[in-house]
């Protein structure tokens, strides 16, 4: 790999289960199936009960913008170029939180607890990311 | 189960210059062995009469400190994996071991070439094994650009400022009270470059919301301190500063910072009452505190967290000079991590001991009794140590 490439996940055990199910186009999160809890980033026990045992549920797809930063000056160089650009923390429905992008929505005009709905996008042919974009009736302007 | 409290001390402290150079000039070994030399001989002691060392994760191990040293026969060795809180572990770990006859003197090493060797923007890229959150950063935060500790930790600072209002002046006065301290310093990177809050404002946004100022110094040097017990501290000609108490925690989950239930809390959370407790202090007995900087907020989130003021009112607290020299608690008082250097938090205990020994020169704390350190490693693994006068 070189030093300029995208980093992306390694698909490896739970990773390549989560990434597997959003190349099919679905979000889903491990959830218990004895307590009940939902998890994210995956895990192979439950911090709730202890239960080994659960399933992949899929996800509503809709959360809301929990935090951000805005990267003026990447520290990686494979976003040289895309700067500003900004990661965001995402609050999904179900509790969990997950890091994305929200795809269509300018850096400035991100507001914490603005509506978002998942969308997939397909970076590699074996790495599809979950991203998100303003749900319907969310304002396009601040 | 006799308290730990006073039982061991820190008696001897070393260090390296710390700089910025074109290139390294040896290893992380070489500074290392620089300061930890320094810190024995401050003790009083003969390189061969350590018997215990606790290195710094990710950097050399014990073998190499006493095949250097002589150590033929070392007893006792241990890292712990808090990272920028492992100094303050290693004291704790540092008592434990010399009042248990473990060992006699416990040697606590740590430096690098933070700034003329790897830097944390070529870490990121090369091993993104030795970053905080390993696989979990790499899997799912990164593929989003989310690669750094300047972006997820200026993620915390803006939720800060959405929940409670917290402004982008508040984080300037952590950054210009620990520039003011740094003018007193000789051995800190800033001295001489005193800056306002309208410096602070005007520099550049790196991951918004934390400018340029906001973050610590990559930098070249290494410090070391040796541990005896109290009592074997009386026969040693220095000062000797008291170890009071110490504790350590993490926040849950302490490996992904962004799915915690509260996402404030830290390893200081839960380790401030250890150690307080355990040195049979109050808030109100601590004369100085030097705190863990790696960016502005995380010294206004660590005093909520520590409860010097209720979480929501850190930003106000650290206004009006009430952190700065003569105020109601100096924190950095060396120009911490922001002004002096980061090496690692070790240069904090470097500078808590020459205050509690009363030869911290022209940025002396009057009559200090006790200061606390505190480590942040990681995601927020945390350390707090607190230290006593020394006898």
């Amino acid at each position: 790999m070189s030093l300029t490439s995208r980093p992306v996940p390694v698909l490896r055990h739970l990773a390549a289960e989560f990434y597997a199910h959003c190349r099919s186009g679905e979000l889903r999160f491990q959830r218990c199936t004895r307590c009940g809890a939902w998890r994210h980033v995956p895990r192979q026990t439950c911090a709730k009960c202890g239960s080994w045992d659960w399933e992949w549920k899929r996800s509503s797809g809709r959360g809301r913008v929990f935090t951000w930063t805005v990267v003026r000056r990447p520290m990686h160089p494979a976003f040289a170029n895309d700067a500003p650009y900004a990661p965001v923390v995402i609050e999904m429905e179900e509790g969990v939180r997950i890091v994305s992008q929200v795809v269509d929505c300018p850096p400035d005009e991100l507001r914490k607890g603005m509506s978002v709905e998942v969308t997939f996008d397909a970076v590699m042919p074996e790495v599809t990311l979950p991203k998100f974009r303003r749900a319907s009736g969310e304002g396009r302007s601040a | 189960m006799p308290s730990l409290r006073g039982q061991a001390c820190i008696v001897g402290i070393g260090h390296t210059e710390y700089r910025r150079a074109k290139a390294p000039e040896g290893t992380n070994l070489t500074l290392e062995l620089r300061a930890a030399e320094a810190a024995i001989g401050d003790a009083g002691l003969r390189p061969h009469e350590i018997d215990g060392i606790l290195p710094f994760f990710g950097l050399d191990n014990a073998e190499e400190f006493a095949v250097h040293f002589g150590i033929a026969d070392l007893r006792f060795q241990m890292t712990s994996h808090l990272g920028g809180a492992a100094p303050g572990a290693s004291i704790a770990t540092a008592a434990m071991a010399v009042t248990n006859e473990l060992a006699s003197h416990v040697l606590i090493p740590g430096g690098w070439w933070g700034y003329a060797g790897r830097r944390v923007r070529e870490v990121v890229v090369q091993d993104v094994s030795a970053m905080s959150g390993g696989a979990n950063a790499r899997d799912y935060y990164f593929p989003y650009g989310l690669t750094a500790p300047v972006q997820w930790f200026s993620m915390l600072a803006r939720l800060h400022m959405n929940v409670f209002g917290t402004k982008p002046e508040q984080l300037g006065a952590v950054a210009v009270a620990c520039r003011a301290h740094a003018q007193k310093n000789p051995n800190a990177l800033m001295r001489g470059k005193p800056i306002s809050l309208d410096d602070y404002l005007a520099s550049p946004m790196i991951s918004d919301p934390y400018r340029l100022l906001d973050c610590s110094l990559e930098a070249d040097g290494a410090a070391a301190f040796v541990v005896t017990t109290t009592e074997r501290a009386r026969d040693l000609p220095g000062k000797a500063v008291p170890i009071v108490g110490f504790g350590q925690g993490q926040p849950f989950p302490a490996d992904d910072i962004v799915t915690r239930v509260d996402p404030f809390e830290l390893g200081v959370t839960h380790a401030t009452s250890r150690a307080f407790e355990m040195a049979e202090i109050t808030h109100a007995d601590v004369d100085f505190a030097e705190i863990y900087d790696p960016f502005t907020f995380q010294v206004i989130q660590q005093l909520e967290e520590m409860g010097f003021c209720k979480r929501g009112e850190g930003g106000p607290f650290v206004e009006g000079g009430r952190i700065e020299m003569g105020g109601e608690l100096p924190v950095n008082t060396h120009g911490g991590l922001l002004s002096e250097a980061h090496v690692l938090g070790m240069n904090h205990f470097v500078e808590a001991v020459q205050q509690l020994r009363g030869e911290a020169g022209e940025r002396q704390v009057p009559d200090a009794k006790i200061g606390i350190v505190t480590g942040f490693g990681d995601f927020g693994d945390g350390s707090v140590v607190v230290l006593g006068r020394a006898s």
